[in-house]
């Protein structure tokens, strides 16, 4: 489902001693998880940058990927706040753009496995890059790792990131004569780029787009990219009969990493 | 003061989604719909979001340096250049195209 297994999947099965087998698979999920860490960490720098551009403070930006840490959201609430929104406006959007950060929580539960304390540690963990490095892998046990280990060096590096975009953009003077107000739109293309397979996610897109954009004169600021998300809701709850559908249906749902070039 | 409200609001509804997904019995979020809805959301709200931030300032629609920003930036999407250059790019392209036409 997922590019990235394709590397480290076979080692333990191939071995005939399980223990050096492990030894492998093991050395190969931590590889894999270090190299996502290290680009998002990269990615969390445009964070900072970006979100000190858009009119919040050093505190505010640490806030938001210490406690909300799930980059898409993240990005979401200060585009809405730098636009001017208000900011429940700019909440509503990043719960939406963290609703499938639940699903990715469904699949996992049953690998991790879970309970108590750390269950509400663990949760804070479960986002686009833990769950694509972690579902597919052959076993349990090197789902665990690639999930634990993928999780905890993004947390780490990317607030390390947006702890220096955020401190670099502080002592620029005029972040718009750098063009920032732009680096956010740009942010949300890479994003969104990875998820436009299909037909149908394209012209969603587009429907999505005008319907924002009509909007914009009309209601308040923040507000036009909520009604984009109800297109996106009335268009899910349209009932799909397709073999197409069936697929999108038993797919993993949408396990779409943040985007890591620099790792492809 | 508000913003620490937003901020505080997303962050516990986002985390609360997080431990709600590990939380709830299989099969209590297991409908094609939800699945579907999930999966919708951030392409609609993605869109939505480059083309507000794109062509508005606050309540009118404008047209102005940003949008050469976000064509260099899809281009290079297209190519697959990494994620920073794309940013880089966007920016440096907007902040040239403000030298060259003041006000835009």
């Amino acid at each position: 489902m997922t590019s990235r297994n394709t590397s480290g999947g076979t080692a333990d099965g191939e071995a005939s001693d399980p223990e050096t087998g492990w030894r492998l698979t093991r050395t190969q999920v931590l590889r894999d998880s270090m190299g996502v860490a290290v680009a998002t960490g990269a990615y969390g720098i445009s964070f900072g940058a970006i979100a000190l551009a858009g009119g919040l403070n050093l505190w505010q930006t640490m806030a938001l990927s210490l406690l909300m840490f799930t980059g898409a959201s993240q990005f979401g609430l200060v585009a809405v706040l730098a636009g001017g929104g208000v900011p429940l406006a700019g909440a509503a959007t990043a719960i939406m753009l963290g609703a499938r950060n639940a699903l990715y929580g469904l699949r996992l539960s049953e690998i991790l496995r879970v309970g108590g304390l750390r269950r509400v540690l663990t949760a804070q963990l479960v986002i686009d890059e833990s769950t694509a490095m972690s579902i597919g892998r052959d076993t349990d046990r090197a789902a665990r790792l690639g999930f634990y280990a993928t999780g905890v060096g993004v947390f780490v590096l990317w607030n390390i990131g947006t702890l220096i975009g955020a401190v670099g953009a502080s002592w620029l003077s005029d972040p718009r004569a750098l063009g920032l107000d732009a680096a956010a739109p740009a942010a949300f293309l890479a994003l969104l780029a990875p998820r436009l397979r299909g037909r149908e996610r394209w012209a969603l897109a587009l429907v999505a787009a005008s319907v924002a954009v009509l909007a914009v004169p009309l209601v308040p600021v923040g507000v036009p990219v909520l009604l984009a998300g109800l297109v996106g809701a009335i268009a899910g709850l349209i009932p799909r009969r397709t073999a197409s559908g069936r697929a999108e249906r038993t797919a993993p749902t949408d396990p779409e990493p943040d985007p890591r070039p620099e790792s492809r | 003061m508000t913003v620490w409200i937003g901020i505080a609001v997303g962050c516990l509804g986002c985390y609360l989604l997080k431990l709600a997904g590990l939380s709830v019995p299989q099969g209590v979020l297991e409908r094609p719909a939800v699945h579907r809805i999930a999966a919708l959301l951030p392409v609609v709200l993605l869109a939505a979001l480059i083309a507000v931030q794109t062509f508005s300032d606050g309540q009118s629609l404008v047209i102005d340096a940003r949008a050469a920003g976000l064509a260099v930036a899809g281009v290079a999407v297209w190519r697959r250049w990494p994620f920073l250059v794309v940013v880089a790019l966007a920016a440096v392209t907007t902040a040239l195209v403000r030298q060259v036409v003041p006000g835009s």
